[in-house]
């Protein structure tokens, strides 16, 4: 394969795109897909049949178009437009009034203006939504592979190091390390064998960015893995994906297929002596296997379980072979940055936030979806303008970056912009991209114990301080939403989140309290409220009315109907601290 | 040849080789670094989070087991907020398990019981989890009662490195982890295990013991090990 | 164009027993007989067999070579593999942050309250396994509840209810 056989597949595919009239994208993509997407396009290929017009259109089953909320999804080129909530009876009106009468239904259509597409500004979700991601040759047309091809044949390593160190790319799995210099260690290392590992295995719950990603455009990451292959030297690499997500394991195997028959991965890739080849590895159900020295061990066959740090996989990884660890995001803004230099993506986001950030909003929220802004637009804007703020006429309460290693956002901080360090500063993380919006109707204590619960099951058992440290943590949270807390609870709780976030072997213990703490910052009351009146705001949580006697009435001791601002110190300030420690995602 | 470094621990000036840990260096000069996953021949894990030091320049704790010394490391194992933590470690360890040292055989010679009295611990401010475990008293000269075990993991290393036969290993997780021979059956059915009894004088704990022991009866001594890697490694067959 | 879709539904419906071995074997030639394909094995185990029995462990710890007690420290970490048999059916609430909040809780405490059972189980005729999921990353239309391989969205527990009703009313 050459450049001008590349360029060709591209050329003959566009050809074919122009023999058709008109193009329809039906979104098969998670959220679409369960509300009958698929169905949605037989019902199309029908109504054309019946028409005689299939020869004229093409109908095409896309990755995720990003407003998922208002699934199912079909968009009909080559007008663009987006029609939202398709029901099966809209089919026929859809082919007859926009195809044949080519006029556009205004009442189902999705207003292209609306700041939900207006204001995002998509680099790693491009061609998602866009191209059929079951076709490497719909792939190549929108320029597909032609990164890898300039990075081999107009780049040497260092150069593509180089370009990728200039964008400022930071590792988009949470903790924010730079690619490029991360890139340059693997690089360094002198080796017979080495590894890329592209991270799949998405475990905050309420995150489905790399999840849509992959099943939307599996080229655009083999491509970036590709990349990163021949600028450290690699040969192998892996992609670790969660077991949960059966279709997108189907589209990258049958992506890897295509790349090997079209010869992007195998032997010699462009004529170079480049060869690199990527096989798949599937997770069985282990949150910490987003850890990095944890999904190695999963990759090798053993129980998924941490090991301290130093060495870090740069120099010691996958069988003891330096290894190149970068989350899905990180590899999909490879290809662009290769394309279009460092110095453009270094032109988006921040100082030191660069380049754009994928989202899955989630959540109350009404436009509940996948978006990508530039980095440092202020929260407000991505929740009310592209998110259409809370639904049902709900107040907006506190925003969830991070997961469970994450925080809380609240009302007061709703101006920050959206970048590493202004998110920590304010006691959450970046993570990998969910971002869930709780309103009035949700309690905070309950929802501390929530992701309390989840890295309790989670922990792995290696180390004390999570495996036993989440299970107490868990159980005063569990007291305190049942109305069975003391004022003690509250601090052994407080002692617990310190040593915990301290002592925890891994990422995960280390930032399982950070829910915790950044409630217990911003939401001191709540907890003050439950333990001392019973009292729960949003009404979730059931308690006993106070003079009732508590479930455990030995271990309360009699408190005073005084109100909590009186009895317990005002909230110390953690904002300051770091709660980001390492986040456990590799970058 | 490994490069000598000099570094301090606890205001001591000491030196060890490259390749030492900062509890190898340590112990070769008496400075006292409690432990409990780790023992001298069997591969460190870092899993007990005990021997976690602060070092100099360094945000985070590391644990003196795995981590390496440097040339000038300032390493201080005895700060107010390490000796706090190691209690609540040692607390959740008593909360976590059924460990009731005045019924049990290895009481005295129990390196957990040693270690509640070394970080000072006089309750445990945790809530017990009081599990339900069971004991295995299958084997023919062992028993293993899963209610003392603290998951140190000695048993699983010292099965797998020195007798080569990787009987037990670590089975379940998160609070549910328990220690396995084979599939998981009975420990006296088990068909690999040699019944060589390395396990159970590894094992810090009364987890297991000599079939037969009564309270505060089961001393263990894992000196053996040195031995066997002296042996292997320097071919010093004779004390 | 896409089959993925129905490959997948496919993948699901039962083998015929008296083959199951032959593609365990030909999966466990595939990974060339490698430990550390352990896992993949296991995976290609569990949807031949629908569990994994004593039995099963010990031919792939025979097969690839480890340790039992490795196998079985493997199969026991992960939350995919299962070594009791499961039920005819199986609901999957999804307890991530998203569904969480809009309301999942009560959907499991349905069907935990319907089936008599609690996640994690399987009703005492066999018939239905409950599970909860941790997230299945289709928060757009949380909450979000799977019907055996079918993914429900913006389910109610009346919704929930219905369905499980169906279940354990038909006779098997």
């Amino acid at each position: 394969m050459t450049i001008d056989e590349l360029y060709e597949i591209g050329q003959n595919f566009r050809k074919q795109l122009e023999g058709f009239s008109a193009e329809i994208h039906v979104c098969c993509s998670g959220g679409c897909f369960s509300t009958g997407g698929l169905a949605l396009k037989e019902l199309f290929e029908k109504a054309c049949a019946a028409r005689n017009i299939s020869a004229d259109v093409r109908i095409i089953s896309t990755g995720c178009i990003g407003l998922c909320g208002a699934g199912p999804l079909v968009r009909l080129f080559p007008s663009e437009t987006l029609y939202v909530k398709v029901q099966r009876e809209d089919v026929e009106r859809i082919v007859d009034e926009h195809i044949v009468g080519k006029r556009v239904l205004t009442e189902l259509a999705y207003p292209a203006d609306a700041p939900f597409f207006a204001k995002q500004q998509q680099i790693a979700l491009k061609n998602m939504g866009r191209i059929d991601p079951e076709s490497i040759d719909d792939y190549i047309a929108h320029g597909g592979y032609e990164a890898l091809a300039k990075a081999i044949t107009y780049y040497t390593q260092d150069g593509v190091i180089l370009e990728v160190r200039s964008s400022g790319l930071r590792g988009r799995g949470g903790a924010g390390y730079p690619t490029g210099l991360k890139w340059s260690i693997v690089r360094k290392v002198k080796s017979t064998q080495k590894y890329v590992v592209c991270n799949a295995d998405e475990g905050d719950p309420g995150a489905f960015m790399d999840r849509a990603m992959i099943e939307g455009n599996p080229h655009a990451i083999l491509e970036g893995m590709a990349i990163a292959g021949y600028a450290v030297g690699a040969t192998q690499g892996y992609v670790y994906v969660r077991g949960e997500y059966p279709l997108a394991i189907e589209r990258l195997k049958k992506a890897i297929k295509q790349a090997e028959r079209t010869q992007m991965l195998g032997n010699r890739i462009f004529d170079s002596d480049f060869n690199f080849r990527v096989d798949l590895r599937i997770g069985a159900g282990a949150f910490v296997c987003g850890e990095e020295t944890a999904l190695m061990a999963s990759i090798e066959g053993r129980r998924g379980q941490p090991r301290p740090r130093p060495p870090y996989p740069s120099q010691s990884g996958l069988w003891g072979m330096p290894t190149l660890l970068n989350n899905v995001e990180t590899f999909a803004n490879i290809p662009p940055i290769i394309l279009n230099g460092g110095k453009w993506f270094a032109g988006i986001g921040t100082e030191k936030s660069k380049g754009t950030k994928v989202f899955a909003l989630a959540g109350r929220i009404a436009n509940t979806g996948l978006i990508e802004v530039p980095m440092g637009m202020p929260l407000r804007e991505i929740i009310f303008d592209i998110g259409g703020g809370i639904p049902d006429g709900g107040e907006f309460k506190a925003a969830q970056t991070g997961g469970p290693s994450g925080g809380y956002i609240p009302m007061q901080h709703l101006d920050i912009p959206v970048d590493y360090e202004s998110l920590a500063q304010v006691g959450s993380i970046m993570g990998s991209g969910g971002l869930i919006v709780v309103d009035k109707t949700s309690c905070m204590v309950d929802l501390a114990r929530f992701f309390m619960e989840f890295c309790m099951d989670e922990s792995c058992g290696k180390c004390i301080p999570c495996r036993v440290g989440t299970v107490q943590l868990f159980k005063i949270l569990d007291r305190m939403t049942t109305g069975a807390a003391t004022v003690q609870d509250l601090h052994t709780l407080e002692e617990l989140c310190d040593m915990v976030k301290d002592t925890s072997l891994c990422g995960l213990g280390q930032t399982a309290p950070n829910p915790v703490v950044s409630t217990l910052h911003f939401f001191r009351r709540e907890y003050d409220e439950h333990i001392l009146k019973h009292e729960c705001n949003a009404g979730v949580c059931e308690m006993p009315a106070l003079d009732e006697p508590a479930p455990v009435a030995a271990a309360v001791p009699a408190v005073p109907a005084v109100s909590a601002a009186e009895t317990v110190p005002a909230a110390e300030a953690p904002a300051g601290k770091k709660n980001g420690g390492s986040k456990k995602k590799s970058t | 040849m490994d490069e000598i470094k000099t570094l301090t621990i606890d205001g001591e000036i000491v030196s060890a080789p490259s390749s030492a840990t900062i509890l190898d260096a340590a112990m070769e000069n008496d400075l006292h670094i409690p432990t409990l996953c780790n023992l001298q021949g069997l591969d460190a894990v870092g899993a007990c989070r005990l021997c976690l030091v602060e070092i100099q320049g360094q945000n985070k704790l590391q644990p003196a087991c795995t981590t390496r010394v440097e040339e000038n490391m300032v390493v201080q194992s005895k700060s107010a907020r390490l000796q706090k933590y190691r209690r609540m470690i040692v607390e959740m360890l008593f909360a976590e398990g059924n460990h009731i040292c005045s019924v049990c055989v290895a009481n005295g010679h129990c390196e957990l019981q040693n270690l509640g009295y070394e970080v000072g611990m006089d309750s445990v401010r945790f809530d017990y989890v009081y599990p339900t475990k069971k004991v295995d008293a299958t084997h023919e000269r062992f028993v293993l009662d899963h209610n003392r075990c603290v998951l140190c993991t000695r048993c699983v290393r010292v099965c797998d490195e020195i007798e080569g036969a990787h009987t037990w290993d670590v089975a379940g997780r998160g609070i549910g982890t328990f220690v396995v021979t084979d599939l998981a059956g009975d420990w006296g059915g088990s068909g690999s295990c040699t019944s060589c009894g390395k396990c159970v004088l590894v094992c810090p704990t009364g987890a297991l013991f000599d079939k037969g022991k009564a309270v505060g009866e089961m001393s263990k001594n894992s000196d053996f090990l040195e031995y066997i890697v002296n042996a292997r490694e320097k071919k010093q067959w004779i004390k | 164009m896409s089959n993925t879709e129905i490959e997948t539904a496919k993948k699901a419906e039962p083998k015929a027993v008296d083959n199951r071995f032959k593609y365990l074997d030909r999966a466990l030639a595939k990974h060339q007989f490698r430990g550390d394909a352990l896992i993949e094995v296991l995976h290609t185990a569990q949807e031949l067999f629908g569990f994994l029995s004593q039995d099963l462990l010990t031919y792939i710890s025979k097969s690839l070579k480890l340790p039992p007690s490795k196998v079985y420290g493997v199969a026991t970490f992960y939350h995919f593999f299962s070594l009791k048999p499961k039920g005819e059916h199986t609901v999957t609430v999804c307890m991530g942050t998203a569904c969480y909040v809009k309301g999942a809780g009560e959907l499991l405490a349905a069907a935990e309250h319907q089936c008599k059972c609690k996640a994690g189980e399987t009703t005492a005729d066999g018939k239905v396994s409950i599970q909860s999921a941790r997230c299945v990353g289709s928060c757009g239309i949380a909450p979000v509840v799977v019907y055996d391989n079918e993914v429900a969205p913006v389910v109610t527990p009346e919704g929930i209810t219905s369905r499980l009703q169906t279940w354990l009313e038909a006779a098997s």
